[in-house]
């Protein structure tokens, strides 16, 4: 036990000393925002120096008059296709849209001509424009006055509220839990693949340096391999609470900034509490009653678990593979095994869970060990029933131990072989070896 | 000291021991020899119980050998490295460690290694950053930095220029004057003669030769001596090639079923006998002898 905590203070200090981990801590959680941040702008810029595209439309009916965007202009010069067609050619239009001569009821022929593909965007805002001039044609056509058209249109917004087991309600907002799961899922994707990824250089250093056989000398291979394990484990954990330092830090202060910005609203409601309330229904208020309905601490406790959980699980398999070659390039043949069920999660995570948390897709995904990390972090923040979380996480255990388990037993052979390169069957048959 | 009996190995079809016998006493330099896949690295693996025996048993100072041992052994591997980006200092004090020395007691003893090979301006080196003889050397240390009473040395010579290989060389000495039981596999057979007390031979799995030195030595004679005489009576038979040195001709007698004395009565005759020295085999002719046969 004294050797295995050896094992994890070095493990732990060899990386959390270096300086490209303090490099990495402080600068992931700005690199991000960062990147967003130059998207955003770069999006902004190109829009504003986009040059308007024209659009020629060559419109038999005569009838369809679409309205201009910012981004495309409609024009309307009474040309024929072909006129039409030498423009783009040209480069005097951007493209051509050609409306057939058709019944209202089967708008059909119509088609766009143009030098490149046109965009998702630009065909998607051809297409509503058009179906919103058929419609409100047939709806006029059928004796439907336009004003009364433009007076009907609404907007919905559904507020949705659930009652749990003791007949509380609690306003919840879809919005809010799928960004939870979706933030809590990818940070467990990406520990196990980047932590996972260390305990595996870490024990191929081991091995192809040869120091493997003075340390197996001294302690077993077993406690070796989980302290390892462990001792990463201790940098992720130390490297997520950093994160949460500084986001909470810096969170605040741009709160705060943002406070002083505003004083004399925030005056207004230290004076009189009872105005704020009478606004109803405003969105801050909104998005305020959504959060004080999570349980957050079932959320940051069953975050802490699947990804202890998870990594674990993982962790010992990297070991494994690890141990079973020289080099990192040999690891990829190995790979497979780990990354299929890892992917698995995490598209399974954007295709069922955060789609419909209760379908028996996302069920299953977050029952079974190899999944479960990632899935049911997709769940959590939806609210999961108290058996399922159970059952999940004492599945979690068993799976870890199993992995460590067959994991141990390729490890303690594999550092020791040099020079033979092993398929699945050599590791099989290490699994199965006694001593 | 160590006292293994009937070990058997195999892996798979494949036997690396079989029913070894050795006994290697307190206070020796034990020499392990044998050609590449003999069964040594298997048999000092065993030893240092990073594998097990299939069947067969190890006493270690009269008790089965068995985890409690490990802060008495020290293990210096033929395939050896260190943490590259490790500290001098801290590297030491993590195998110190593992061995089970308290924090204390570690960097007292790692002091004091230090001051003696005159390496103190290094601790806070990486290895990455130290020559190969000086990374080498604090490999050396760390291995005994735990004072193993049992050491067991895998090739220590190879990669040590002759500079620090002498330095080793003087330390495994001064180990073996302070109690400290070595057992020391090797090819070079020039250090086994240097060093050696004891020594056995493993070849293909099976011990083929054990004793001291001298019995091993005195075991193989070929029975052949090495002859000088000068003063020549008479001429020399034809079929003793001799060399000749001004008046004096080297040459190789074999004893041909005669006593020694019996010979050199005949030598007598010749001329005025020198140098009449029996030819003993160097521990290299005994190896190659050896393992040659067996193979047969």
């Amino acid at each position: 036990m004294n050797k295995i905590w050896l094992v994890i203070q070095r493990e732990y200090l060899a990386r959390v000393k270096k300086k490209s981990f303090l490099l990495a801590t402080l600068l992931t959680p700005l690199i991000f925002p960062a990147i967003m941040g130059i998207f955003v702008w770069i999006a902004v810029e190109e829009k504003e120096n986009q040059s308007l595209r024209i659009i020629e439309v060559v419109d038999e009916n005569r009838q369809f008059f679409l309205e201009s965007s910012d981004q495309y202009a409609f024009s309307f010069s009474d040309k024929n296709l072909e006129e039409a067609k030498e423009m783009v050619h040209k480069g005097e239009r951007y493209g051509v849209l050609y409306l057939p001569d058709f019944d209202l009821k089967h708008p059909e022929g119509i088609v766009f001509y143009g030098n490149e593909n046109p965009s998702m965007n630009l065909t998607g805002y051809l297409e509503s424009s058009l179906k919103k001039k058929i419609e409100d044609q047939r709806l006029y056509d059928s004796g439907v006055d336009p004003s009364i058209l433009s007076d009907i249109r609404t907007n919905v917004d559904i507020k949705s509220i659930t009652i749990d087991e003791r007949g509380q309600e609690k306003v919840t907002d879809s919005t809010v839990n799928y960004a939870i799961g979706f933030l809590a899922g990818i940070l467990i994707y990406m520990f196990i693949f980047i932590y996972g990824n260390q305990i595996m250089q870490g024990v191929i250093e081991e091995k192809s340096s040869r120091i493997i056989e003075i340390l197996v000398s001294s302690l077993k291979p077993f406690q070796l391999m989980m302290g390892k394990i462990v001792g990463i484990a201790g940098v992720g954990l130390t490297q997520l609470l950093i994160w949460i330092v500084l986001i909470g830090t810096l969170t605040s202060l741009v709160t705060g900034y943002l406070g002083m910005q505003m004083p004399q609203q925030q005056a207004m409601e230290m004076i009189n509490p009872d105005m704020t309330q009478a606004v109803p229904n405003s969105e801050v208020s909104e998005i305020l009653q959504v959060l004080s309905g999570i349980d957050f601490l079932q959320i940051v406790s069953s975050f802490v678990f699947y990804f202890l959980g998870g990594y674990l699980l993982y962790g010992a398999l990297f070991a494994a593979i690890g141990s079973a070659v020289e080099t990192p390039s040999d690891a990829q043949q190995f790979m497979l095994p780990v990354t299929v069920p890892l992917i698995a999660a995490y598209m399974g995570l954007f295709v069922f869970v955060l789609q419909d948390p209760n379908s028996t897709t996302s069920f299953w995904l977050s029952i079974i060990p190899l999944t479960s990390p990632i899935a049911m972090m997709g769940r959590v923040s939806y609210g999961v029933p108290f058996w399922e979380l159970g059952l999940s996480m004492v599945l979690l255990v068993l799976g870890f131990l199993a992995t460590t388990w067959l994991a141990g037993k390729i490890y303690r052979i594999g550092i020791l072989m040099h020079g033979t390169k092993p398929g699945y069957k050599t590791l099989w048959k290490w699994i199965k070896t006694n001593n | 000291m160590l006292e293994i009996k009937q070990l058997s190995k195999a892996y798979g079809q494949t036997k690396a021991l079989t029913e070894i016998d050795l006994s290697v006493p307190k206070g020796v330099i034990f020499g392990l020899l044998g050609p590449n896949g003999a069964g040594k690295t298997t048999l000092i693996r065993i030893i240092n119980q990073i594998i097990e025996a299939d069947s067969g048993s190890i006493h270690f100072e009269g008790n089965r050998l068995s985890p409690a041992h490990i802060g008495k052994i020290g293990y210096l591997p033929e395939e050896r490295g260190l943490y590259k980006k490790m500290k001098v200092w801290d590297q030491m004090l993590y195998f110190a460690r593992l061995k089970g020395l308290s924090d204390k007691e570690a960097k007292h003893r790692i002091s004091d290694w230090l001051d003696k090979m005159e390496m103190n301006t290094w601790r806070e080196k990486k290895i990455e950053d130290l020559s190969k003889g000086m990374a080498q050397k604090v490999q050396f240390i760390s291995t005994i930095i735990h004072k193993p009473s049992l050491l067991i040395l895998d090739e220590p010579f190879s990669g040590f220029d002759p500079v620090n290989a002498e330095i080793i060389k003087n330390e495994i000495l001064e180990l073996k004057k302070n109690g400290t039981t070595v057992v020391l596999s090797t090819h070079r057979m020039e250090s086994v003669e240097l060093l050696c007390d004891q020594v056995a031979m493993i070849n293909r799995s099976r011990k083929i030769l054990d004793g001291s030195i001298r019995e091993v030595k005195n075991s193989y004679r070929p029975e052949v001596f090495s002859v000088t005489l000068t003063n020549l009576r008479q001429p020399l038979p034809f079929e003793w090639v001799a060399e000749q040195e001004d008046d004096s001709y080297h040459f190789s007698l074999p004893l041909s079923g005669k006593s020694p004395n019996e010979l050199l009565g005949e030598l007598m005759q010749y001329g005025q006998v020198l140098k009449f020295q029996e030819v003993f085999p160097t521990m290299e002719e005994i190896f190659i002898y050896q393992v040659k046969s067996t193979e047969q």
